[in-house]
């Protein structure tokens, strides 16, 4: 089938973007893996009326689509009203932990997931795969304004969670 | 031109989306501007850790095979043979085409490859909606909202998504309003409408359509009937196993 060889040549190159999105959406691999498996049957699904010329975008905005709908009904109270104020988020690990975790990537990782879905995708699609803002505003119909302020809102919140003081102060609490 | 405009630059200027003339400009004033050069900084460091950490994720092992083996699956000819009205629905999407066919996906379709594409293509979206309305009737996935009252459903809609869904009951003419709920239909968030018909739900799926085609489209998949329509800008589709003659009569309550 004449399909399948477009499909594979120009959307399969992109697995591992739309795995990585889901994963960071989702914040679990296991989750990711089958999300992306239905994202990936959709796109083949409808991949006749792909006639663009961004693979990756059209892709990843299905993942996200599907990463979306999972959320809402696997986890009806997380997805839609998922905070990024500070109130809400658990500490992460204090500098001793944070050697014993691996470092600096466990600490960022903390820090990613405890943003909002919002912000985090514009984050993972900016920082980890590389979009620029009109393939971010593609792939989130969102328009360009929009993506500069999220990622702006984004990028504020993440530097505030890892500058926030680690495990210990959280400790006193207990 | 004040800091706080200055700083609006930083983030495009990080991400190398500033034009060469503000970039230049947006130079000159950092040099003069410590609260501006601190925060890109700050923001560059920040980068670099992310980018040292090396959070993208690698594929699961076996990953990729796995997905192929699934698409070699999915593209085999016997798999269409699993929906027993098939041919049905392949005469019923050709009758659409003739009849000035757009619906989205067939209007694309065509000016890009020949007809017979169109006609999958242009089937494939009323089948996405009539999957969604089976997947909605397992339990527990009907609706996010569920109310009889008009005015708990429709302030629901809010927010959700960017038009609004016009929302009657009609538990007068016996088709009770039971709920709303959100779904995706060609990569979108729709809005749908939950009716009760005697034992069975009908889902009236509602989303903005700028195309100026304002044909009716009606058709029938796996025992489901559909209808689509146009009205103020919208288009709508209704699908239930109720019959043709039910989903017309909800029809004409809506455009009422």
């Amino acid at each position: 089938m004449q399909d399948r060889e477009q499909f594979d040549q120009l959307v399969l190159p992109h697995l591992r973007a739309a795995f990585n999105l889901a994963r960071w959406l989702l914040r679990s691999r296991e989750d990711a893996e089958d999300v992306t498996q239905e994202a990936l049957l959709r796109a083949f699904r409808f991949f006749s009326g792909f006639h663009g010329s961004d693979a990756r975008a059209w892709l990843l905005q299905i993942v996200r689509n599907t990463c979306y709908t999972w959320m809402e009904k696997n986890r009806p109270m997380q997805s839609a009203v998922e905070f990024d104020e500070l109130l809400h988020l658990s500490p992460l690990p204090g500098p001793e932990a944070q050697a014993l975790a691996g470092g600096e990537r466990e600490r960022l990782t903390k820090a990613l997931e405890q943003l909002s879905p919002r912000s985090r995708e514009v984050i993972v699609l900016r920082e980890l795969e590389g979009c620029s803002y009109k393939e971010i505003a593609s792939i989130t119909a969102m328009p360009i304004g929009t993506v500069m302020s999220t990622l702006a809102r984004a990028r504020e919140r993440l530097q505030q969670v890892l500058s926030r003081p680690g495990i210990k102060e959280a400790n006193h609490d207990v | 031109m004040t800091c706080d405009d200055f700083f609006s630059f930083l983030y495009p200027y990080l991400d190398g989306e500033l034009d060469a003339p503000h970039s230049a400009e947006f130079e000159r004033h950092l040099e003069g501007c410590a609260p501006c050069s601190h925060a890109l900084e700050a923001q560059e460091s920040l980068r670099s850790s992310i980018h040292g950490a090396q959070l993208r994720e690698p594929l699961p092992t076996g990953f990729e095979r796995k997905i192929r083996r699934q698409l070699d699956e999915a593209s085999r000819p016997a798999s269409l043979r699993r929906f027993a009205a098939w041919r049905l629905l392949a005469a019923a999407a050709l009758v659409l085409l003739v009849i000035g066919g757009s619906w989205k996906f067939a209007q694309k379709q065509k000016a890009h490859d020949n007809g017979d594409v169109s006609v999958t293509a242009a089937d494939s979206a009323a089948a996405e909606l009539v999957d969604a309305h089976i997947r909605a009737l397992q339990p527990g996935h009907l609706t996010d909202v569920t109310s009889t009252d008009q005015h708990t459903v429709k302030p629901w809609f809010n927010g959700r998504v960017a038009f609004a869904p016009p929302v009657r009951d009609f538990a007068a003419q016996d088709f009770p309003l039971v709920g709303g709920r959100l779904d995706v239909f060609q990569g979108r968030t729709v809005a749908a409408l939950v009716y009760g018909r005697r034992k069975h739900f009908v889902s009236v799926f509602i989303w903005p359509d700028p195309a100026l085609d304002a044909e009716q489209y009606a058709g029938a998949m796996n025992g489901y009937q559909w209808i689509s329509w146009k009205q103020s800008g919208l288009r709508f589709c209704a699908v239930a196993d109720t019959s043709r003659d039910d989903l017309a009569a909800l029809k004409d309550l809506i455009v009422r």
